[in-house]
């Protein structure tokens, strides 16, 4: 079996970036069950989207009563960054079978993208790459799974005096620092920050989506200027 | 739309974003004009969605203590972020340092 090593050694990768993950699931879970959207569409979130970001501001939009598509807009903006790990991956993936091929970018995910393509090199195997990838992923999706559907059971029981709400932001801070690498991703989440704050009256809820693309635009722009 | 129209839709959007280049075979690399701006979501996403939260208290910015503690505590857990880089380490800071700051305020 050829299948083993690969398998192994993606689960072994990953297994280091569970820990971080384990409480950002229960959070999402807590909220979803406390907030408009429910117990049971918020895990449904973890099954459908499967992205821990989109899946935190669609929870929020909903609940507070956004529009449709603004909802989706944001939550689809949130995810545009699998673009770029679709296409990083997309040489590597290139002689998997159909089925793996359309399977595994399901479970894409930051970690699963990040422990993978580091180990991703000339002399690995296509067996081992997919192996690798499976057990990198699917570690992530049943733990994301777990916490989430516990999160959600134990909602009910948490009192909002906890004031739990507040691990949201924690939980995006703790993805924003890291990053910050560069001076261009500095100022695009300085001018992200403050125009999402400033538009924050903004009608249906926009003033995350204009904060973002505005930030994204000034990203792009200081690289420009330094180069 | 219900909120399940809205998650599926979403579901089916993200799906597809994560098979793009995947499911082009791999043959097309990504045009560097697209591989610029995508470089900037993170960090511009996260932020939107951060400084708000910490930053305003009903409505209004306010970063007193007393009157909006979350900023504070935001801080506190922004420097362990930056130093531990761990999500439970953050979450941990952040939280007790609001329970504390709501307990004296």
């Amino acid at each position: 079996m050829s299948s083993r090593p690969g398998l192994l050694d993606g689960i072994r990768a990953v297994a280091p970036l569970l820990i971080g993950v384990a409480p950002f699931g229960l959070i999402l879970g807590v909220t979803a069950a406390g907030s408009a959207i429910g117990g049971q569409l918020g895990y449904a979130t973890s099954l459908v989207i499967f992205a821990g970001a989109a899946q935190l501001a669609t929870v929020q939009l909903i609940d507070a009563g956004s529009a449709a598509a603004v909802v989706i807009a944001t939550a689809l903006v949130i995810n545009a960054r699998h673009l770029m790990y679709s296409a990083a991956l997309a040489p590597h993936f290139r002689d998997f079978p159909t089925g793996w091929r359309f399977g595994l970018p399901y479970l894409l995910t930051d970690q699963a993208f990040a422990v993978s393509i580091s180990r991703y090199d000339a002399e690995r195997s296509v067996e081992y790459k997919r192996w690798f990838y499976l057990g990198a992923a699917m570690s992530l999706f049943v733990t994301w799974q777990i916490t989430t559907a516990t999160g959600v059971l134990l909602g009910a029981s948490v009192p909002a005096s906890w004031s739990l709400d507040f691990a949201i932001p924690l939980v995006f801070l703790a993805l924003l620092i890291p990053a910050l690498r560069g001076r261009p991703a500095v100022v695009a989440a300085v001018v992200g920050g403050v125009v999402a704050v400033l538009a924050h009256n903004v009608s249906y809820n926009l003033g995350l989506m204009i904060g973002a693309v505005a930030g994204i635009i000034a990203g792009v722009v200081a690289e420009r200027i330094r180069a | 739309m219900s909120n399940w129209a809205i998650v599926l839709v979403i579901g089916v959007g993200s799906y597809l974003t994560r098979l793009s280049f995947i499911g082009l075979l791999g043959t097309r690399a990504m045009p560097l004009w697209a591989q610029r701006p995508l470089k900037y979501v993170a960090p511009a996403v996260l932020a939107a969605l951060v400084l708000p939260a910490v930053l305003l208290s009903d409505g209004q910015t306010d970063i007193s203590p007393a009157g909006n503690p979350r900023f504070l505590a935001a801080l506190l857990a922004g420097l362990v972020a930056w130093r531990l880089k761990n999500v439970a380490g953050v979450i941990v800071v952040g939280m007790s340092a609001l329970w504390i700051l709501q307990a004296l305020a």
